[in-house]
């Protein structure tokens, strides 16, 4: 065979090879995007679940708050009905807002606070909540490598044509995180 | 990990020589070398945990250790690690294990009673860039191998002493030749414990603290977590640490002191596994 047929054959190669390692990257990522949401969404269940929990403890002791605990139930209900990725983001920030104003409102209830099972529940709250964070961080940190390599050439080529869209963040309202928590966990 | 498995077939090669001539010497060595590696990539993590008196701990028991163990793994993408607590005074925490699929940390009940929440997640977040970089294997296979030799060499010095002691007292000739072979054996104990030493210093980078500090911080986003952590551990530099020895030192958050008011001396600056914590705080402050 003439060289140039060896020439075009291992430029072929290489480009099979770059090309292969390209769409597996792809493939991981999109995976790790897709487990990431996963982890949102169990934790995002399993502040809907502590929701109700707290609503009940709470009310005992400050009846007249009326106004918030009927806010978070909406939208906690707006949250889990929702179909979209921007509308369950809006949902979930204003839990996470009402949530905030319900453990102030505690604060003024020594006796709620005092409360050992209130105590557990208020631990479980915060543990989620900082997991929620935590798994959006996560989240958001693989749909950024995800975005940019199918927006770089030639990486941009091989997620066209194997149909890789781009995802989008979620994103958070409020990224002061750390000394706003330790008020209420101490 | 070459050099300590080597070291380690040394010492087998020694007791080799005990029990037997020739090539049987060499056989003894290799096996246990191959036996002690194997062991300790397997069972290392929970050799470790059992020599420092370590006891896991459910959600249940230690709720907000627990959230925080498994709210930061979620942010490194691993699977969550077992969660240990050590029943000692001293603040100090360590993790080990093989991979991030086969990991724990522990961290002392001291620790755990004087941390606020974003301190806990700082150790939490530090211990876990050691996981993920899998600093934990070499870690825990040293800490196995190197027990190992002060084990065996300090068992020899110690049947050299009291076997003396005795020979002494009766009067027995007899012990003459055993007791110059038991000397022997102490004696390369005292050339064996240096060496270990460096080993762990060399293998055990200082930077790789560095490193994990600046990690955690990447995982928790909040580095005056880990510097206020560390500060509190400064404090309570004076509380001695019973669990640990030569050959775990290098795994701990910090470096754990043995004697009550302990303060490093120049010497064990030279041989520390660990940076100067003043220096951790101001690399954290920086960022």
């Amino acid at each position: 065979m003439p060289s140039w047929v060896w020439i075009v054959l291992g430029v072929l190669t290489v480009l099979l090879a770059v090309g292969i390692w390209t769409f597996n990257r792809l493939v991981s990522l999109r995976n790790r995007v897709e487990n990431g949401w996963a982890q949102i969404d169990v934790q995002l269940r399993r502040r809907y679940d502590l929701i109700p929990n707290l609503v009940e403890s709470v009310r005992g002791y400050a009846a007249h708050e009326r106004e918030l605990f009927e806010h978070v139930t909406l939208a906690r209900a707006r949250a889990i009905d929702a179909s979209s990725v921007p509308d369950q983001v809006e949902a979930e920030n204003v839990i996470t807002r009402d949530l905030r104003q319900l453990l102030a409102v505690v604060e003024n209830y020594p006796e709620l606070k005092a409360n050992e099972s209130f105590l557990a529940l208020q631990e479980e709250l915060t543990g989620t909540e900082s997991k929620i964070a935590y798994a959006r961080q996560f989240y958001n940190d693989q749909v950024m490598r995800l975005n940019t390599l199918i927006q770089s050439f030639p990486s941009v080529l091989i997620a066209r044509a194997f149909g890789f869209g781009e995802r989008q963040f979620f994103d958070i309202e409020d990224p002061v995180r750390g000394p706003s928590e330790v008020d209420f966990a101490g | 990990m070459i050099g300590a498995v080597l070291l380690l077939a040394a010492v087998g090669y020694v007791l080799g020589l005990l029990f037997a001539t020739g090539p049987a010497g060499l056989v003894i060595a290799v096996g246990v070398a191959i036996f002690m590696s194997a062991g300790s990539y397997l069972y290392g993590d929970r050799l470790v945990l059992a020599s420092t008196r370590a006891r896991e701990v459910g959600p249940q028991e230690e709720p907000r250790l627990h959230n925080i163990v498994e709210g930061l793994a979620i942010a490194a993408g691993i699977p969550t690690p077992r969660v240990h607590v050590i029943p000692e005074r001293a603040l100090n925490a360590f993790a080990t294990g093989r991979d991030p699929e086969h990991a724990s940390i522990a961290v002392t009940e001291g620790l755990l009673g004087s941390m606020n929440r974003v301190e806990l997640e700082g150790v939490v977040g530090h211990e876990l860039a050691h996981v993920v970089d899998r600093d934990i294997l070499l870690g825990t296979v040293l800490a196995t191998l190197v027990g190992a030799v002060v084990l065996i060499s300090e068992s020899f010095m110690r049947a050299w002493w009291w076997g003396g002691v005795r020979g002494r007292r009766g009067g027995d000739a007899r012990g003459g030749g055993a007791d110059a072979l038991l000397f022997m054996i102490g004696f390369l104990f005292l050339i064996l414990a240096p060496i270990a030493g460096s080993l762990i210093r060399l293998a055990v980078s200082r930077q790789r603290e560095y490193l994990a500090d600046a990690q955690g911080a990447l995982l928790t986003r909040y580095p005056p977590g880990l510097a206020s952590a560390l500060r509190k551990i400064q404090a309570s530099a004076g509380i001695p640490m019973h669990a640990a020895n030569n050959a775990t030192a290098h795994l701990w958050m910090n470096q754990p002191s043995r004697l009550e008011g302990e303060r490093m001396g120049t010497l064990e600056r030279l041989f520390a596994t660990h940076p100067p914590i003043e220096e951790r705080i101001r690399r954290l402050e920086e960022m």
